[in-house]
């Protein structure tokens, strides 16, 4: 994707990346669903997929997975605010927030998981 | 403006678009770098000194009229008031495009027809409740609403925001943020009648609830007017507005008369 000239600035990104984050969440969806089916089903299955959450690489993934859905967590409370309370004019502070809030959420998801999980 | 010929004169390489419709290219001229330069300048350089078929437009080049509106780096700016110095790139070079979302006629000149008309689809026209023996309609400076149609009020019709917003490029149905901009304005207004109408106009297809809050309009706006602002207010009052028709039906037809 190339970002052309006029959508160079901080909330053309953070609208980017709302739209991003809910679109890879919205595949990852199905994935999540059909796991947890697995709970209803096949209890022996869903023991084996849980033990792979001890690999690195998916703990990482996993890291992936909770800071987009932290992000767009926040993210979706700033478009909200925006839309239904009256103006701020704080829109780019609120963006970074939503950001920096996304990043510690799942940041200490992260640790948790490596040193407890 | 003076056509610079000295032997240590520096050039600006200014790469611009000419063509009709949807065909055309860049052609690149050597514009002579001088002091307090503004883009509007360089253009009015190349078609006076250059190449008098260059079409281009603008009226006051003070920033009143709108008309001089262009893209400049792949960024639309009100070109009579944008100094070269302040957007030159780093190898000193110039890119002048017509203003994006909008058909070209000729070189830098666009046509604004659908522009304006999207301003009449919104209602963003005035809608009077008195006639000329009634008088002016007194108006207090402290409500919020008054405030609130004052902050949106002082657009230049240049169409920059409208150039900038990726909704409009996407959804040719898309009323734009001028337009929805000036709607806000006259929804807030107490001289204008035609609140109900206007808020029908602006929810139906195209409408306010089509804007994603890129904020590109507010972010370019020459005059620092904030559309995202305006259509956020159009979004809630329009939103309070089909409730309270859906609460009360009977209530529809009697918003908006004449106090
Ligand atoms: S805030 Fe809405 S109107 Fe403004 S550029 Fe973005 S999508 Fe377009
Ligand atoms: S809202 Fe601003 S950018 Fe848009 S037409 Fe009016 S003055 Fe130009
Ligand atoms: S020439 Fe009038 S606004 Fe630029």
């Amino acid at each position: 994707m190339k970002v052309s000239g006029h959508q160079r600035h901080g909330l053309w990104f953070a609208y980017i990346s709302h739209r991003l984050s809910g679109l890879l969440l919205a595949l990852f969806l199905p994935l999540h669903f059909w796991v947890l089916s697995l709970a209803l089903n096949d209890r022996a299955a869903l023991d084996g997929f849980l033990s792979w959450t001890d690999l690195w690489y998916v703990k990482v993934a996993e890291y992936g997975l909770v800071f987009l859905l932290s992000l767009h967590f926040f993210g979706g409370l700033r478009l909200m605010a925006l839309e239904w309370l009256p103006w701020s004019a704080r829109q780019k502070t609120y963006a970074a927030t939503a950001l920096a809030a996304g990043f510690a959420v799942s940041t200490s998801f992260f640790l948790s998981a490596t040193f407890y999980g | 403006m003076t056509q610079i010929s000295q032997p240590d004169q520096q050039f600006i390489k200014v790469s611009i678009w000419r063509g009709a419709g949807d065909k055309g290219g860049y052609e690149t001229f050597d514009v002579p770098d001088q002091e307090s330069q503004t883009i509007l300048d360089l253009v009015s350089y190349i078609q006076q000194y250059i190449d008098p078929s260059l079409t281009y437009r603008f009226a006051c080049r003070v920033g009143m009229c709108g008309s001089c509106a262009m893209m400049v780096n792949g960024v639309p700016r009100w070109t009579c008031r944008t100094h070269v110095k302040k957007i030159t790139d780093k190898a000193g070079s110039l890119t002048i495009a017509p203003l994006r979302n909008l058909p070209v006629i000729k070189d830098l000149v666009v046509d604004m027809d659908v522009f304006f008309d999207k301003w009449v689809r919104a209602e963003a026209v005035h809608h009077p409740t008195r006639s000329i023996e009634q008088g002016v309609q007194p108006v207090s400076e402290d409500t919020a609403e008054r405030q609130a149609a004052n902050a949106a009020i002082e657009c230049i019709n240049c169409a920059v925001c409208y150039a900038a917003c990726d909704v409009v490029a996407s959804n040719p149905e898309y009323l734009g943020p001028a337009a929805l901009n000036r709607a806000w304005s006259l929804v807030n207004d107490v001289r204008d009648g035609g609140r109900e109408a206007i808020l029908e106009a602006v929810s139906g297809t195209g409408g306010c609830h089509n804007c994603h809050s890129q904020q590109s309009c507010q972010k370019y706006c020459p005059n620092e007017l904030n559309p995202t602002a305006s259509i956020a207010g159009l979004k809630r009052e329009t939103s309070k507005f089909a409730l309270r028709n859906l609460l009360n039906p009977a209530n529809k037809h009697n918003q908006g008369e004449p106090a």
